[in-house]
C-alpha cells in the first residue's frame, strides 16, 4: 500500500488522529507520519540488538560490539545463536556453556561482572565444596610428585579416586 | 497485598510496598521459550508437588490457580493487585499461579522463568520479604533442582536476570518531587549507577498518580544482601527528599498546600461520574494530606486500597460483575464517595 499522503513511498505506520471527536484514521509512510505528527519514529529495537550491541555503534571508542560467531547451536534445546541474537532469550541451561564465548561479554556488560556471588543451593554448595576440595588435593598431589614424597602422592591419590568416583554435577546446569 | 491495620507500618509516608522477586528454573528441562507442551505441564506438575506435597501448605493458605480457568476479568484482577506481571496473562496454556491468602506470596509458574517467587510487603520492609523469599525458595530447593552454575549463579531464560535472579524493588508514592520536577533529575541519577525506575506496573507503563518503582538492574556480581541494601539505600535517600520537599512546600505557603489538598478530596467527594486517570491524581493528593495529618479519620492503607480500586478489573469485581465503560466512572465515583465518607476535615 502506498502512502496516503505523498503517494510515492510504501506505507509503514497505521496513523490515528482524533480532532473534536472525530477519528481519522490514514496509513503513511514514515517520512510523512513524522511531518504530521511532530514526533520521530526510531526504528524497531529489540532485546537482542541491545545486548549485542548495535552495529552502527561498533566503531565508536570503548564500544565493544559481540563479534558474531559462526553458526552455533546449543546441543540441548536446538537454540541457534542467530535466534539468541533475535530475541535475546535463551532456550535452556546449557545455552550458557553452548554460547560461553558471545555471552561474557554480555554478562558483563549489563552487570559488570561475570562471577556470582549470592545464594547458592545447598546441593549445589556441597558439590561445589567437593569439587573445590579435588582442585586442591591435585594440587598437594602434584606437589608431592614433585618433591618425591611419593608415600604421601599415594595417599592423596587414593583420596581423589573416592572423590571422583562420586561424580557429581554442581547444580545440574541443564 | 492485604495490610494489617493495626499497627503503623515502616515508610509508610512514600513506601507503598517492598517487593522481592527471584527467577528459577528447572534443571533438565529447556526454558519456557524451548519447553514443548508436555514439558510445560510436567513444570507445573513438579512446582505444584513442590509446594503442597508432604506440607500444610493448604492450611497456610497457600491455593494453585491454572490461569486457563480464570476469566479475562479475574486475570487482569491478579495483574492490578500485583500478584502477576502483565506478561503473564497474555497466554494461558499451562501457567499457573501459587498465591497465598494474605497476598505476601505469589509463585509465577512458567510466565518467562519456569518459576518467579514474589513477597510483597506493605511499606518499607525489603529485608521481611526477602527473609521470606529466601525461606520459600531454600524450601523449594530440596524438592526442585534448580538450574545453577557455580560462576554464573542462577540460569535464567534473559540474561538480565542472571545470577541472584532477584529483583528487589519498592513502590514509592513521590508527589512533592512530582509536582516540583525534581523527580526528573534523580530519575537520570537513578539510571546512572543502575537503578530503574519504572511505573507502577512494570516496563513500559507510566506512571500514574505520582507512583514510582524502584528496582536493582544487575544481578550478577552482587549479593542479596548487596543488591538489597543498594536499593533500600537509595529509597530511603529519595524518600528524604520527598519528606523535606513536603514539608517545605507546606511551609512556603500553607493556604495553597491545603486548597490543592481539599480541592481534591472535595472532587472525590462529590463527583459523580470519574476516570482511573482522574481517581489517581486526586488520591495521590489525598494520600499527602493524610500523611502530612491535613486530613485525619482515614488511615493511609485505605487510601492505598483505593489506589488499587479504581482499576477496571477491581472495580467491577467489586461491583458483582461486567460493567460498560460509562458505567464504570459512575462506579467508580460511588465508591470513593462511599470510602471517604468517614473522612473528617
Amino acid at each position: 500500500m502506498l502512502c496516503q499522503q505523498c503517494q510515492k513511498r510504501e506505507a509503514s505506520v497505521h496513523f490515528t488522529q482524533i480532532i473534536n471527536g472525530n477519528k481519522a484514521v490514514m496509513y503513511l509512510c514514515s517520512q510523512c507520519a513524522e511531518k504530521k505528527g511532530h514526533f520521530v519514529i526510531s526504528p524497531q529495537l529489540n532485546l537482542g540488538d541491545f545486548l549485542w550491541g548495535f552495529p552502527g555503534l561498533a566503531q565508536s571508542e570503548g564500544f565493544t560490539t559481540v563479534k558474531k560467531p559462526d553458526e552455533v547451536c546449543c546441543d540441548f534445546c536446538g537454540l541457534s545463536i542467530d535466534e539468541f541474537r533475535k530475541t535475546g532469550k535463551l532456550g535452556c541451561g546449557n545455552c550458557y556453556k553452548a554460547f560461553d564465548e558471545s555471552l561474557n561479554p554480555i554478562l558483563r556488560r549489563l552487570h559488570g561482572g561475570v562471577q556470582h556471588t549470592g545464594k547458592v543451593p545447598k546441593k549445589a554448595a556441597e558439590c561445589i565444596r567437593e569439587m573445590n576440595e579435588l582442585e586442591g588435593l591435585r594440587k598437594q598431589l602434584s606437589e608431592a610428585i614433585n618433591n618425591e614424597e611419593y608415600e604421601q602422592a599415594a595417599e592423596l591419590r587414593d583420596r581423589i579416586r573416592v572423590l571422583e568416583s562420586s561424580d557429581k554435577q554442581c547444580g545440574g546446569a541443564i | 497485598m492485604k495490610e494489617d491495620a493495626a499497627q503503623p507500618l515502616p515508610g509508610i509516608d512514600t513506601a507503598i510496598s517492598s517487593r522481592i522477586r527471584l527467577a528459577r528454573n528447572i534443571a533438565g528441562y529447556p526454558f519456557t521459550t524451548k519447553m514443548t507442551d508436555d514439558q510445560g505441564a510436567q513444570i507445573l506438575e513438579k512446582v505444584k508437588d513442590a509446594v503442597f506435597s508432604g506440607t500444610d501448605a493448604q492450611k497456610r493458605g497457600m491455593e494453585y490457580i491454572e490461569l486457563h480457568s480464570l476469566k479475562p476479568l479475574d486475570r487482569q484482577f491478579l495483574v492490578e493487585r500485583h500478584l502477576v506481571s502483565p506478561e503473564f496473562v497474555e497466554r494461558d496454556e499451562n501457567r499457573a499461579v501459587i498465591l497465598r491468602k494474605d497476598e505476601k506470596i505469589s509463585i509465577m509458574i512458567n510466565e518467562e522463568d519456569h518459576l518467579r517467587i514474589q513477597c510483597i510487603f506493605p511499606g518499607m520492609q525489603m529485608k521481611e520479604a526477602w527473609e521470606l523469599c529466601n525461606k520459600l525458595d531454600t524450601r523449594l530447593e530440596e524438592k526442585l533442582d534448580f538450574a545453577f552454575e557455580k560462576n554464573t549463579g542462577y540460569l535464567t531464560c534473559c540474561p538480565t536476570n542472571t545470577g541472584t535472579g532477584m529483583r528487589a524493588s519498592v513502590m514509592l508514592h513521590l508527589p512533592a518531587l512530582a509536582m516540583t520536577g525534581y523527580i526528573k533529575g534523580i530519575l537520570e541519577n537513578c539510571g546512572k549507577i543502575g537503578v530503574a525506575v519504572r511505573g507502577a506496573y512494570g516496563e513500559n507503563s507510566e506512571s500514574t498518580g505520582n507512583l514510582f518503582q524502584i528496582s536493582n538492574q544487575v544481578t550478577l556480581g552482587q549479593n542479596e544482601d548487596e543488591i538489597i541494601c543498594g536499593i533500600s539505600n537509595i529509597t530511603s535517600q529519595i524518600s528524604e527528599q520527598e519528606r523535606i520537599l513536603r514539608l517545605e512546600l507546606y511551609k512556603q505557603s500553607p493556604l495553597r498546600f491545603e486548597d490543592r489538598i481539599f480541592r481534591s478530596l472535595g472532587l472525590l467527594k462529590n463527583a459523580r461520574i470519574i476516570s482511573a486517570e482522574e481517581s489517581l491524581k486526586l488520591l495521590s493528593d489525598v494520600r499527602l494530606g493524610v500523611i502530612m495529618d491535613l486530613i485525619k479519620g482515614i488511615e493511609v492503607g485505605k487510601i492505598n486500597e483505593m489506589m488499587l480500586m479504581v482499576h477496571p478489573a477491581y472495580l467491577q469485581k467489586l461491583s458483582g460483575g461486567e460493567l460498560k465503560p460509562d458505567e464504570r466512572e459512575q462506579r467508580r465515583a460511588e465508591l470513593m464517595r462511599t470510602h471517604l465518607q468517614d473522612s473528617i476535615q
